[in-house]
């Protein structure tokens, strides 16, 4: 049998604002059996859309088992919002909250907000970084067995289960602990999109550090290629460098007007020795290319064995074939990685977009 | 009473909060952060047709003595979050998140409260609160940047400027003010509400003067026949200088409840539920934010400590303290020695009393009086047990108030302001 794909789409509807296109679509994902549905966010004035993460809130009760990531901005946003609303996003859907880290590059989102002026992509990527540093140590903040209701002591939870994140970076510093307990799957999956250009030798300083961020944190990458050779030539590299758990799906046109349409994609899905571990279909008319997508590619696929007939497992991470991660807090053995991870603060990692994966301290941040 | 039509009832519903008034220690006390808890409280809700359900918020979880309070129920999940799900679970429940006009920018925070609004075909209701303490500030970008002072200053702006981005829709705004120097546009039209229900619980004179500027409904504390009539008349005075009729800001004050067959029943239960609500140790941490010094070894079933409070201790950080700790202590040992207490018994004494004790016949009669004597125009019920504690309620309460014909048996209108009696909002 050959091995599953990991499929996801994006549900991007720009002018829509009603939940139930949103719900449909997310139907139409989870009949396809898909990972997960992304929607893109920003503070740009266009286009039309709703607030991505509410959004995805909004249908979570309608839907069952497919992943619900949005994407969430970390240059004017406060990374202690971000953590727990993405935390919450993922009580509410039981286990199947994802993070699409994003930045904020133009004047215009700048100015809406007015309190710093546009910076350099490459510190806006090591922000995104420190954002998400902060946000996995506030997920961790809570141990899972934190909450006890001790009725002999009166004590409703175990404080020492409770802990301080003391993160200082170049941006911010957070305290904590977290306000939402630990999530149902330890961490929200967090996924960053790299263009293969960011890999290259000539990448721009906002391309490395963007792939610096997504080497540190990302347990997926949307990769985007110009052509096979050079989507086969970025997967190896970022496998080379961030390790086998991560999950690398190509960004791949899905505009389905037509059966020859609908046989090309099937075939470019099913192609062999691409390198990467599945492919983020990106719609043109999302009703229409999801439909085709859960009423006939599907079925195709999953004929061939590239596809899972149903979902095996609840939460995101289980369709991804990722373990729920323990919190860095728990237990005598990460006391000392704790410590380190105090001290080497993202901001510097991700600004040096080096090999990062060789700390512990690191190596215990990213999974 | 006088021979006026009779006062509308409105009821809101506030999911159990992480102070003692919520019971965990009961078998029936379920989630505070799992999805179903919350659906549980606000389908009930909306089986009763309340108005709307209130969630409150923390930014920084408690401390006493530098540690983690950790003797009730700590934790919940981000307010605008749940709402948003709870909307594809209810359909005519307004939704009201508490959300800090401190540690949140106009821009974001208008475009997530028009998304609410939109997604939940006007259901939207923001409860602006303020903070300005550093101890808060430690967990955000900008720390204890704003002056204990400054804070209605910069709330006021702030509610004014989200006002003005919910006007445009996706029309530009050009705000240059002492706060905030912005221009932009939503990525999304004008609310369905207009501008979503705004909510306002402080209690200072300047949150009551905000109130009576910018608020549709104030979130109060003055849960006693006499007081609440004497801040209703306070608030609705104050609306005529900003051009405003008094029905056009509701006043709900927080109310808790315990019901039972008869009065004596009831009567016996609230005792009940104020003992588990104040445990040994909830005892000794009560003594601890007025006396602010540590009393662990304090006996909970003796005397009151016989030192005095100290009025500067910093003891008890993330919740307001008594503002003179050392009258408080006085009035304590007072009602103890006329009582003969022990220094449980006293905190039970207090602190504990629930607003409505009764039969559904005497809650029913006596949330009626309060409003039809404008005490209140309604009141926000907080539930001592989650997702429960509503049910009786809305069993068994509702339908009394109904058959008065002081509450409604439907929703007339899809929006919060529908259920409010509240217009919308013409552009500015």
């Amino acid at each position: 049998m050959p091995r599953q794909l990991h499929l996801s789409a994006a549900i991007d509807s720009p002018g829509r604002l009603d939940a139930g296109h949103y719900t449909g679509l997310a139907r139409l994902a989870e009949r396809a059996s898909l990972d997960f549905v992304t929607l893109d966010d920003s503070f740009a004035a266009a286009p039309h859309r709703p607030d991505a993460l509410a959004t995805l809130a909004r249908i979570a009760p309608l839907t069952e088992r497919v992943g619900l990531v949005p994407t969430v901005t970390t240059t004017h946003t406060e990374p202690f919002h971000t953590s727990i609303s993405l935390n919450t996003l993922d009580w509410a859907s039981e286990g199947r909250a994802g993070w699409l880290v994003g930045v904020s590059t133009t004047e215009a989102e700048a100015k809406a907000f007015g309190r710093r002026p546009v910076a350099p992509e490459d510190e806006l990527w090591a922000e995104a970084a420190d954002a998400a540093e902060v946000a996995a140590r506030l997920w961790d903040s809570w141990e899972d067995d934190a909450e006890i209701r001790d009725t002999a002591t009166g004590r409703f939870v175990d404080r020492d289960k409770l802990h301080y994140i003391d993160f200082e970076g170049r941006y911010f510093s957070v305290r904590g602990p977290s306000t939402t307990p630990r999530p149902p799957q330890g961490r929200p999956v967090v996924v960053v999109p790299v263009a293969a250009a960011d890999l290259a030798p000539d990448a721009s300083p906002g391309g490395r550090a963007r792939v610096a961020t997504a080497i540190r944190y990302a347990d997926v990458v949307l990769l985007d290629a110009p052509d096979r050779a050079t989507r086969l030539t970025a997967a190896t590299e970022l496998r080379l460098r961030s390790g086998e758990l991560l999950r690398i799906l190509a960004r791949i046109d899905a505009a389905l007007p037509d059966r020859a349409a609908e046989e090309r994609l099937r075939a470019e899905l099913t192609a062999a020795g691409t390198g990467v571990d599945g492919f983020h279909l990106v719609p043109a008319v999302p009703e229409r290319d999801l439909a085709a997508l859960a009423e006939r590619i599907a079925p195709a696929l999953r004929a061939t064995g590239l596809l899972r007939t149903g979902y095996t497992g609840r939460t995101l991470r289980d369709h991804l074939g990722l373990a729920r991660p323990a919190s860095r807090y728990t237990g005598p053995a990460n006391t000392a990685a704790h410590a380190a991870a105090s001290h080497a603060t993202a901001s510097h990692a991700a600004g040096t977009a080096a090999h990062t994966t060789d700390s512990p301290a690191l190596a215990e941040v990213t999974r | 009473m006088t021979d006026r039509p009779l006062k509308q009832i409105h009821l809101a519903a506030h999911f159990p909060g992480v102070n003692n008034t919520t019971v965990w220690s009961d078998p029936a006390s379920g989630s505070h952060n799992e999805f179903a808890s919350f659906r549980h409280l606000a389908q009930t809700a909306e089986r009763g047709k309340f108005d709307f359900f209130f969630l409150a918020e923390g930014l920084r979880l408690r401390e006493t003595n530098g540690r983690i309070h950790d003797l009730d129920v700590v934790g919940r999940p981000e307010s605008i979050t749940v709402l948003n799900a709870l909307a594809a679970v209810t359909e005519r429940l307004g939704l009201a998140a508490t959300v800090n006009a401190t540690f949140n920018e106009p821009y974001e925070l208008a475009r997530r409260f028009a998304t609410l609004d939109h997604l939940s075909g006007g259901r939207a209701a923001w409860n602006v609160v303020t903070s300005s303490d550093a101890f808060t500030g430690e967990n955000f970008r900008r720390g204890g940047y704003l002056k204990y002072a400054d804070r209605y200053t910069r709330a006021a702006e702030f509610v004014e400027l989200v006002r003005e981005f919910w006007d445009a829709g996706e029309g530009e705004v050009r705000h240059f003010g002492p706060q905030f120097e912005v221009e932009g546009r939503l990525s999304l039209p004008r609310p369905p509400q207009g501008h979503p229900v705004v909510i306002q619980a402080g209690d200072s004179d300047e949150g009551r003067e905000f109130a009576a500027a910018t608020a549709d409904v104030i979130f109060s504390r003055h849960s006693t026949l006499a007081d609440g009539q004497a801040f209703h008349a306070d608030v609705k005075r104050r609306l005529a200088a900003y051009g405003r009729k008094p029905d056009e800001l509701k006043i709900m004050p927080a109310a808790t409840f315990v019901l039972g067959d008869t009065d004596a029943e009831a009567e016996e239960y609230a005792a009940e539920v104020r003992r588990a609500q104040v445990s040994p140790q909830t005892a000794i941490n009560f003594l601890e934010q007025v006396w602010g010094i540590d009393l662990s070894d304090h006996d909970p079933d003796g005397p009151l400590p016989t030192v005095d409070p100290d009025p500067d201790s910093a003891v008890v950080q993330g919740r307001v303290r008594f503002s003179d700790p050392v009258a408080v202590a006085e009035r304590w040992r007072a009602v103890a020695a006329e009582k003969n207490l022990t220094s449980r018994e006293l905190v039970i004494e207090v602190t504990g009393r629930q607003s409505f004790i009764g039969s559904p016949a005497t809650v029913a009669g006596l949330i009626d009086h309060f409003v039809q004597n404008d005490a209140a125009d309604g009141f926000v019920l907080i539930p001592h047990l989650t997702p429960g504690g509503l049910d009786e309620f809305v069993d068994r309460v509702v339908p009394l108030l109904q058959e008065r014909g002081v509450f409604r048996t439907d929703y007339t209108g899809p929006t919060l302001r529908d259920h409010l009696g509240l217009p919308v909002p013409g552009r500015r």
